[in-house]
């Protein structure tokens, strides 16, 4: 029987990183691991020194209100050379979620990074440059949280004035 | 004086003098942007020495709005992001629910949607050239290229009755078959668009303005393109021989006789070829597709996904209940993540759709091609003139809509 390359894949990460690697799973040819967040960057730098794991394909959050840690936080990276792709998890939990930054690894994390900080709130450590991108600088709240009300900008007609709508309390 | 007092200083942008920078404020209603797209360049004299594209004039959301619908009423969503190619998002986001759920899609279907991909892909390369000549200066391309995108929006017209918004996926097939007489309209446009881009070419390939403006103009590495995440015709413009349709073939386009075209320079002008190349090899896949059409249903018959034919509901209780809880509910996915990935015009359209087993993707990531290459401009631009900018940021073919969802 053939041996599946990426079976060997998580038992070469295993091996090599104990206590980072917190359980994997091969869901419909998805490969993901878990990683505790404080080796991750040790072992994205193994991933793509060792590995070949050279192209960044995106990263992004998952928010789970009622989890503690709230926040999964998803990088899935690919090696162009090998066809194969492997999806980084880790968690962030609230009141300050924050997770290692990859953009020292992979650096076009950059925006996608910045795009998860500006719609869940979930701080980078070492990111570059982490200000908001998709939303204006000044706007308050995280729209892909759960708890931010889809189409709950306050709408002022033109016989009602500003008083009255607390657009904090709408926005969550 | 004498002429010969004159010391003779070294000419050229290299040698001209530190000065203050100065911020120029480019867009966000600048013609090349195709969109809304404000880019804060930083110049010293003419020279551009950094770039910080502020994007999100077009953002809308979407992510979000797929949390609230349904997997059937979220493709009509999918097509409004890259409103260049819709049926390519339309399939990327469908691919990813069968994936999720592991529905099998008849051939047929995906002849269909096969035929419809490499329609939006010639269309949206078309809008490029004339919009890209069109900034640079061949402003009688851009009515060439209109009238030649006409003829795949009269198609797109003619089999899901709107131009542009096609939505004409379903989950486990396509929701409707081709109209009578279509086929013969495709085979028109197949036989009339290779003498077209001919034409193209002839005006912009051996033009020497067009040359001038953009052969070594916007060079990225190999390395770099890698390392920067660019995708689609810009990073095999730098020799990365890399497209999902080849890689990871999707709808069957392994049964395809196509080669995908790989540049060597990584500059402006490779990133044209590619595109002109990959028309050809397009109208290629789409003569292939017409003349091996398989017969049969374009809709699974798995009714717990796709729904009963109209006229089952008149005879069978069964399909009647079935249509009622597809149109009322939907239909469920397991607990899951998946991730899946089509070749958009623009570069690989990923997404990445986390499912809690309800009716509704709990979270929809959209991996936007746009939004990818954009993020290269920093480094593209740093040490060129403000004109190549235009060049550069048209090169990169990004659509707003896409890059901002």
């Amino acid at each position: 029987m053939s041996v599946n390359p990426s079976d060997t894949l998580v038992q070469r990460l295993g091996d090599r990183f104990k206590t980072a690697v917190q359980e994997s799973s091969d869901f419909r040819g998805d490969l993901s691991v878990v990683l505790e967040p404080a080796g991750l960057v040790e072992v994205a730098r193994y991933l793509k020194a060792e590995e070949g794991f050279d192209y960044l394909l995106y990263a992004t959050a998952v928010d789970w209100p009622a989890r503690d840690p709230r926040f999964t936080v998803v990088w899935e990276v690919r090696s162009l050379a090998d066809k194969t792709r492997i999806r980084i998890k880790t968690t962030a939990a609230m009141p300050d979620p924050h997770v290692p930054s990859l953009t020292s690894v992979w650096p076009a994390a950059n925006w996608h990074e910045r795009e998860t900080w500006d719609l869940f709130g979930i701080r980078f450590d070492g990111h570059p440059d982490l200000r908001r991108i998709l939303m204006p600088q000044s706007w308050e709240g995280f729209p892909l949280r759960k708890d931010y009300v889809s189409f709950g900008e306050p709408v002022i007609f033109s016989d009602q004035k500003l008083e009255g709508l607390e657009p904090d309390a709408i926005r969550g | 004086m004498v002429k010969s007092d004159v010391v003779q200083q070294p000419y050229g942008p290299e040698h001209e003098p530190e000065t203050e920078w100065m911020e120029l404020n480019m867009g966000p209603h600048h013609p090349s942007t195709h969109g809304v797209l404000r880019v804060r360049l930083k110049l010293d004299g003419e020279i551009v020495r950094d770039a910080d594209a502020d994007i999100g004039y077009l953002h809308t959301g979407f992510e979000k709005s797929f949390e609230d619908k349904t997997y059937t009423q979220g493709i009509t969503f999918s097509d409004r992001m890259d409103y260049l190619a819709p049926p390519i998002n339309n399939v990327g986001f469908v691919s990813a629910v069968e994936k999720l759920i592991g529905v099998e899609v008849p051939p047929r279907a995906q002849a269909i949607r096969v035929i419809m991909m490499e329609l939006a892909r010639v269309s949206s390369h078309e809008l490029w050239l004339g919009t890209t000549g069109l900034d640079l200066g061949v402003y009688s391309g851009f009515f060439y290229a209109w009238r030649d995108r006409d003829l795949a929006l009269d198609l797109n017209e003619a089999y899901s009755g709107v131009r542009m918004m096609t939505s004409f996926t379903r989950v486990g097939g396509v929701a409707w078959d081709l109209p009578e007489g279509w086929l013969d309209q495709l085979q028109r446009f197949i036989d009339v668009m290779p003498g077209r881009i001919d034409d193209f070419e002839s005006m912009l390939t051996d033009n020497p303005i067009w040359r001038q403006r953009t052969e070594g103009v916007g060079v990225i590495s190999r390395e770099d393109a890698i390392e920067a995440g660019v995708t689609g015709p810009v990073l095999r413009a730098s020799g990365v021989d890399y497209d999902v349709r080849k890689a990871f073939p999707y709808c069957g386009y392994e049964q395809y006789d196509f080669e995908v075209p790989v540049g060597a320079n990584g500059d402006c002008y490779d990133r044209y070829r590619m595109r002109v190349a990959e028309m050809r090899q397009s109208l290629r896949i789409l003569q292939q597709a017409v003349d091996n059409l398989p017969d049969g249903p374009w809709l699974s018959a798995d009714r717990k996904v796709a729904l009963p034919p109209r006229a089952e509901l008149s005879k069978s209780m069964e399909a009647v209940i079935h249509h009622f809880r597809l149109v009322s509910e939907g239909f469920k996915g397991p607990v899951g993540d998946v991730y899946a990935f089509v070749e958009s015009p623009r570069g690989e359209l990923g997404f990445y759709l986390v499912s809690d087993g309800t009716n509704k993707p709990y979270r929809m990531k959209v991996r936007p091609p746009s939004f990818c290459n954009l993020q290269a401009l920093k480094k593209l631009v740093q040490g060129v003139l403000v004109a190549d900018v235009i060049a550069i940021m048209g090169s990169l073919d990004f659509i707003l809509g896409d890059c901002d969802r």
